[in-house]
């Protein structure tokens, strides 16, 4: 019953708030035992998993919660699951106050076109502003932007961006290196969409 | 405050009971207390056998089982099927299995398993002996003996992908209802579990 993935009721009972009373916990979701069947399922909840370290205790985070009751839900579907965790890393950068800004571009204040991301400010910045540095910026995937469906190469993009900015804003300075379960994860979506053609 | 009611040596025992799985500070000195009133029967014989074990357990350089020999003597039975390897998490799991007769098969303790969690990664494991063993050509199957659990999973994936190129059949335990457990009692996802591992019957 205690395990990644499952929602429990708990109630925790002391006879003073200062003593360390006792939880008894009520199973409501089980979804480990789905999750475990899957190779990419196990790696992700273990990767949603790791990443919930990073939050400090007795801080609650409502809106990250509700976004991981979603994502686990569609977990055990290797072709959302992958989708949804960019979605779930970019709400985790949000909720810790590193957010990317992905509005308008940093430059010129465009609202279209977007298609790449400061890797110093984290803000999207517009196809002609980015150009000279193209090289140097981080791609931002369309799906990020107009939501919908998203191809292998736009999934391992969206990766790559919070992946840089999880290292530089949490892991690093943290020194708690990402899971990974993270790298085996996406290795892991390589492989069955290299497969899958 | 409470007194002393005994002298140093008999506390030391009764901290070091304490330690064992099961035993509380209690437990540990009525134990103790046992220990001490049965001086011949008890007391001396288990203390010797003690110094013994102590002395010639060692583990097993193959499997990772603890025995007083290197191989194993389950590694050294001739009467096993060396070509299945069950692996399990833990030395305990291993006796488990024995306890149950199920398999009279060749075992691998990996000493744990796979937890990003817990910092716990393949090196801190035995997967690179299991490997080494699948290699050798004699290994048919392996069946994955580890727990049901998210870190367990994890591991039995990650030791699947290891095997991979070596042509061996590789099988899990079976997740489901368990011998006497009532449907009613049991979680959505065993629930599930079971019903996607059923069987012709």
């Amino acid at each position: 019953m205690l395990q990644p993935g499952n929602t429990l009721q708990l109630t925790w009972r002391a006879r003073l708030e200062s003593h360390l009373g006792m939880f008894t916990a009520e199973l409501v979701t089980a979804r480990a035992a789905r999750l475990i069947d899957s190779r990419s399922g196990v790696l992700a909840l273990q990767t949603l998993a790791a990443h919930l370290r990073y939050l400090a205790e007795r801080d609650p985070h409502p809106a990250l919660y509700e976004t991981g009751r979603v994502i686990l839900d569609h977990l055990d579907e290797e072709t959302s699951a992958a989708r949804l965790m960019v979605r779930f890393e970019m709400a985790l950068l949000d909720e810790l106050g590193f957010g990317l800004d992905l509005s308008k571009c940093a430059s010129t204040g465009r609202r279209d076109d977007l298609v790449y991301v400061s890797p110093k400010s984290g803000r999207a910045v517009s196809r002609e502003a980015g150009a000279p540095w193209a090289d140097r910026m981080l791609p931002l995937p369309a799906f990020l932007l107009q939501g919908g469906e998203a191809g292998t190469d736009d999934v391992l993009a969206g990766f790559d961006l919070t992946g840089h900015f999880l290292v530089r804003h949490l892991a690093e300075p943290r020194a708690v290196p990402l899971s990974p379960a993270r790298d085996q994860f996406l290795r892991q979506f390589r492989a069955a969409n290299a497969r899958s053609g | 405050m409470s007194r002393r009611v005994t002298g140093p040596e008999i506390e030391r025992l009764i901290q070091l009971l304490a330690r064992l799985p099961g035993l509380g500070p209690r437990s540990a000195r009525r134990a103790a207390l046992q220990l001490v009133k049965k001086r011949d029967q008890l007391l001396i014989p288990l203390a010797e056998a003690m110094a013994v074990a102590a002395q010639k357990v060692t583990t097993c350089s193959c499997c990772g089982n603890v025995d007083t020999a290197d191989p194993c003597a389950v590694c050294t039975d001739p009467q096993r099927d060396r070509s299945v390897i069950v692996v399990v998490e833990d030395v305990a799991d291993l006796w488990a299995l024995e306890r149950a007769g199920a398999i009279d098969a060749l075992y691998h303790v990996l000493g744990g398993t796979l937890s990003p969690l817990d910092g716990i990664g393949p090196d801190d494991l035995d997967i690179a002996g299991l490997v080494e063993r699948a290699a050798q050509g004699e290994v048919r199957e392996v069946i994955l003996a580890v727990n049901a659990t998210v870190d367990g999973q994890t591991t039995a994936h990650y030791v699947t992908d290891r095997l991979q190129g070596f042509g061996i059949r590789v099988s899990r335990l079976a997740h489901g209802v368990p011998v006497g457990g009532e449907l009613d009692y049991l979680d959505e996802g065993t629930l599930t579990a079971a019903i996607r591992a059923r069987q012709p019957f």
